[in-house]
């Protein structure tokens, strides 16, 4: 008998990682802004979206939503409210989305295609862990942060915020009854994710979502240019 | 935990590469884990054991070689290393770094494998 060691050096999710990097492609050839929002269950991913969705329509833009959740088709029924275009994908127990699941939620959404879109926005499953092991081919990645869950949330899940674009901190209306410390919480952010753009909002006043719109079309522009 | 998802993959990786080998025994496979990857070696190990029954890597050893994190320092012009995960600044000069060069790997490095010795 002989050993011998075979190099290999093939990355895990690799089959991911390529659907992804179709994904992508496709994407920017439609001109459309992807943005993957993860948290943990309960930050407001939802409640922020419905928002937005319907700020972006008032102001014209073309705008979707593919929601990941375990089990419900809730979230999705409550962002249809906004009349965009929303489409649930349920992961039947996955903590997370894949590439996989986005590609197959796009081919044959009846009415939506990409190049009549401007922004597509994927509510992933709450969980702070797995999603951020799997790229959905989005051109920017949102961690959100409740004033509720405590601010070192960023310290004790430091992959997710580190591979995040964008950090959004939600329910700001609750800063005030829950103690929240800003400043420890934005020191936090940056000491994981060092630089990167952060959004104080709440879904229920509207604090924060002006310069949030604005940043979205921003990005948006300077991609497409 | 998606260490499972994660183990089946390795386990079609492993399995496709040592049909090049036929009759070969898989002895070990050797991950490259990013301290950034976000998966438990425990739950890896764990997965393992129960994944790879009937398969053609039943009965081997896996071994995980977890990556420290290493950005660069524009500062510094240098790659350098960080010592955990609660503060991305370079450890020599205190700057922030957000340019990740090392950290986020999970792959499969190599295979030992036990091959029969022909008939001749
Ligand atoms: N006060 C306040 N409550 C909010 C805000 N945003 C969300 N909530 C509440 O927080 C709870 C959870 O919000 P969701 O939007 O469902 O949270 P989610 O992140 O989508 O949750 P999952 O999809 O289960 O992961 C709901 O009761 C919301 O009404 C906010 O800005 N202010
Ligand atoms: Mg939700
Ligand atoms: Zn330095």
């Amino acid at each position: 008998m002989t050993t011998r060691i075979v190099e290999l050096r093939k990355g895990i999710l690799k089959k991911n990682d390529e659907l992804a990097a179709g994904l992508r492609a496709n994407y920017s050839a439609a001109g459309v802004l992807v943005l993957n929002l993860v948290s943990s269950p309960g930050t407001g991913k939802t409640e922020f979206l419905e928002v937005t969705l319907r700020e972006m329509k008032a102001r014209g833009a073309r705008v979707a939503a593919l929601v990941g959740d375990l089990e419900t088709d809730n979230d999705a029924r409550r962002l249809a409210a906004s009349g965009a275009p929303v489409r649930q994908i349920n992961t039947h127990g996955i903590c997370h989305l894949d590439a996989e699941m986005i590609g197959k939620h796009l081919d044959g959404w009846e009415g939506v295609a990409l190049d009549g879109l401007d922004y597509l926005f994927i509510e992933n499953v709450g969980n702070l862990v797995c999603p951020s092991s799997y790229d959905l081919g989005e051109g920017i990645r949102v961690a959100l942060l409740s004033v509720t869950e405590g601010e070192d949330k960023p310290l004790k899940y430091p992959t997710l915020f580190n591979s995040a674009d964008a950090a959004v901190i939600t329910k700001m209306d609750l800063a005030g009854p829950c103690g929240f410390n800003r400043e420890l919480a934005l020191h936090n952010i940056n000491e994981i994710r060092p630089g990167i753009r952060i959004f104080e909002t709440s879904a229920k006043t509207g604090t924060g979502i002006d310069e949030w719109l604005a940043y979205l079309a921003e990005e948006r522009a300077s991609r497409s240019a | 935990m998606h260490e499972l998802s994660i183990v089946a993959s390795i386990v079609d990786t492993v399995t496709e590469s040592v049909a090049a080998y036929p009759g070969a025994r898989v002895v070990e496979v050797r991950l490259r884990v990013g301290a950034l990857a976000s998966v438990i070696e425990d739950s890896l190990q764990f997965c393992y054991g129960i994944a790879t029954e009937g398969t053609p890597l039943e009965g081997s050893r896996l071994v995980v070689n977890i990556l420290p994190v290493v950005v660069h320092c524009a500062a510094c012009a240098a790659d350098v290393e960080l010592e955990g995960l609660q503060s991305f600044r370079c450890p020599c000069c205190g700057e922030p770094c957000s340019d990740l060069r090392q950290g986020r790997e999970l792959e499969i490095e190599a295979i030992e494998i036990d091959e029969v010795e022909e008939a001749v």
